[in-house]
């Protein structure tokens, strides 16, 4: 079963998408859609040297994409004020620090899309030599409030979800 | 443009409106592109095209094709999945080729010493 | 309802074209080479768009391909273009 399955995330992944860009439930589509999901990770997992996520907690995860979804609606608005009634030089945009926690790459990976895909914020790097990401900020007002968000609101779900030992 | 005649006003309403807001969204977008004074501002426009405008116009296309073929059509979520997932990698590498670049040259105007997170190689 | 929607079809189809517009004057602008990658990303994903919104006008599934192929390109493209402008420095 590990042989010919070595990455289930990946296999239900590609089984679904095959079938919703087919829109179809006919039995060839389903078949197709099998070999294929069987097939791909097969050929592809020593690309990838990590294991697959352990997810634990699916309804912190609901909480935080939910969270993420209002903060980008959000922040879309704030957004499109500034450029449209804020004369550009009143702007505050700058670059800041924020101490992370959090090790798990899978763990980062998501964070790093839920920030960049917020608009307003872009995730630079990881700061070299430390453990401190860098982040570009487009109104910075305040920046303890900014700390304080990401840490509570971002990074303890995702610490949670992906390096909280045994699942709730 | 067959069948759109006897569309429901329930599903007319939303899907102009979405139509409208994205619209606006992503004019909003490329106005922010545009007009922004510096390279680290101007990242922040195009976001929210991406994100919300892309998104009101592919749910509204979900909603319209629904109704009209009276079977749910969904595929429009492998495009919001797959812009999800690719658009931040985009502007995480275009910042950080933008960081890079604005260091090396040595460049002052340019925003990149913002807050005091970067610093430009001393001057000799 | 069918003018009510033709119209907002027609708004959205000119706010895309619109942001084309200014994508591309940011294109020719500059003035690094950044700015012009931005720029031409924001161009592809803005010609998905309108590749969503050609298929709702014309009420034709086809343009979903079109546009799922558009995204996907213009991701390809825009990560070449920027690894290059992140590496080819580093080499020289």
């Amino acid at each position: 079963m590990k042989r010919l399955l070595p990455r289930p995330f990946t296999t239900g992944a590609l089984f679904l998408l095959w079938l919703l860009i087919n829109q179809s439930l006919s039995p060839g589509n389903l078949l197709l859609a099998l070999v294929l999901a069987v097939g791909i990770p097969l050929l592809t997992s020593p690309l990838q040297p990590l294991p697959d996520p352990r997810p634990v907690r699916p309804l912190v995860l609901f909480r935080l994409l939910s969270f993420a979804l209002v903060e980008i609606i959000r922040s879309c608005f704030n957004v499109s004020r500034i450029i449209l009634f804020v004369k550009p030089d009143k702007v505050k945009s700058q670059f800041m620090r924020i101490p992370l926690d959090l090790e798990n790459p899978y763990g980062l990976a998501m964070l790093s899309c839920l920030i960049n895909t917020t608009p307003g914020t872009v995730w630079v790097e990881i700061l070299p030599g430390s453990r401190e990401l860098a982040l570009h900020v487009f109104d910075l007002h305040d920046e303890q409030w900014w700390v304080d968000t990401i840490k509570t609101r971002y990074e303890k779900p995702l610490i949670d979800i992906f390096e909280g030992g045994s699942p709730a | 443009m067959n069948g759109v005649e006897n569309l429901p006003a329930w599903v007319a309403l939303p899907v102009s409106f979405l139509l409208i807001l994205g619209g606006c969204i992503i004019f909003i977008g490329a106005l922010g592109l545009l007009r922004l004074p510096n390279f680290y501002q101007r990242i922040h426009g195009p976001a929210i095209a991406i994100t919300l405008g892309a998104g009101c116009l592919l749910i509204a296309s979900m909603l319209y094709f629904s109704v009209l073929q009276s079977r749910i059509v969904i595929h429009e979520l492998a495009i919001s999945i797959f812009i999800l997932m690719t658009a931040p990698v985009v502007s995480m590498l275009l910042m950080r080729a933008a960081v890079y670049r604005d260091l090396r040259a040595g460049k002052h105007d340019t925003g990149a010493e913002s807050g005091d997170v970067y610093r430009l190689p001393a001057e000799k | 309802m069918t003018t009510l929607l033709t119209f907002s079809m027609g708004f959205a189809f000119a706010c895309v074209i619109l942001a084309m517009v200014f994508c591309f004057i940011r294109l020719l602008m500059g003035p690094a080479s950044q700015d012009r990658i931005l720029a031409l990303d924001t161009l592809w994903m803005c010609s998905m768009m309108l590749a969503v919104v050609f298929g709702l006008y014309f009420g034709d599934q086809v343009y979903f391909e079109l546009a799922l192929l558009v995204a996907l390109l213009g991701f390809v493209s825009t990560v070449a273009l920027t690894k290059f402008l992140i590496r080819g420095e580093i080499i020289e």
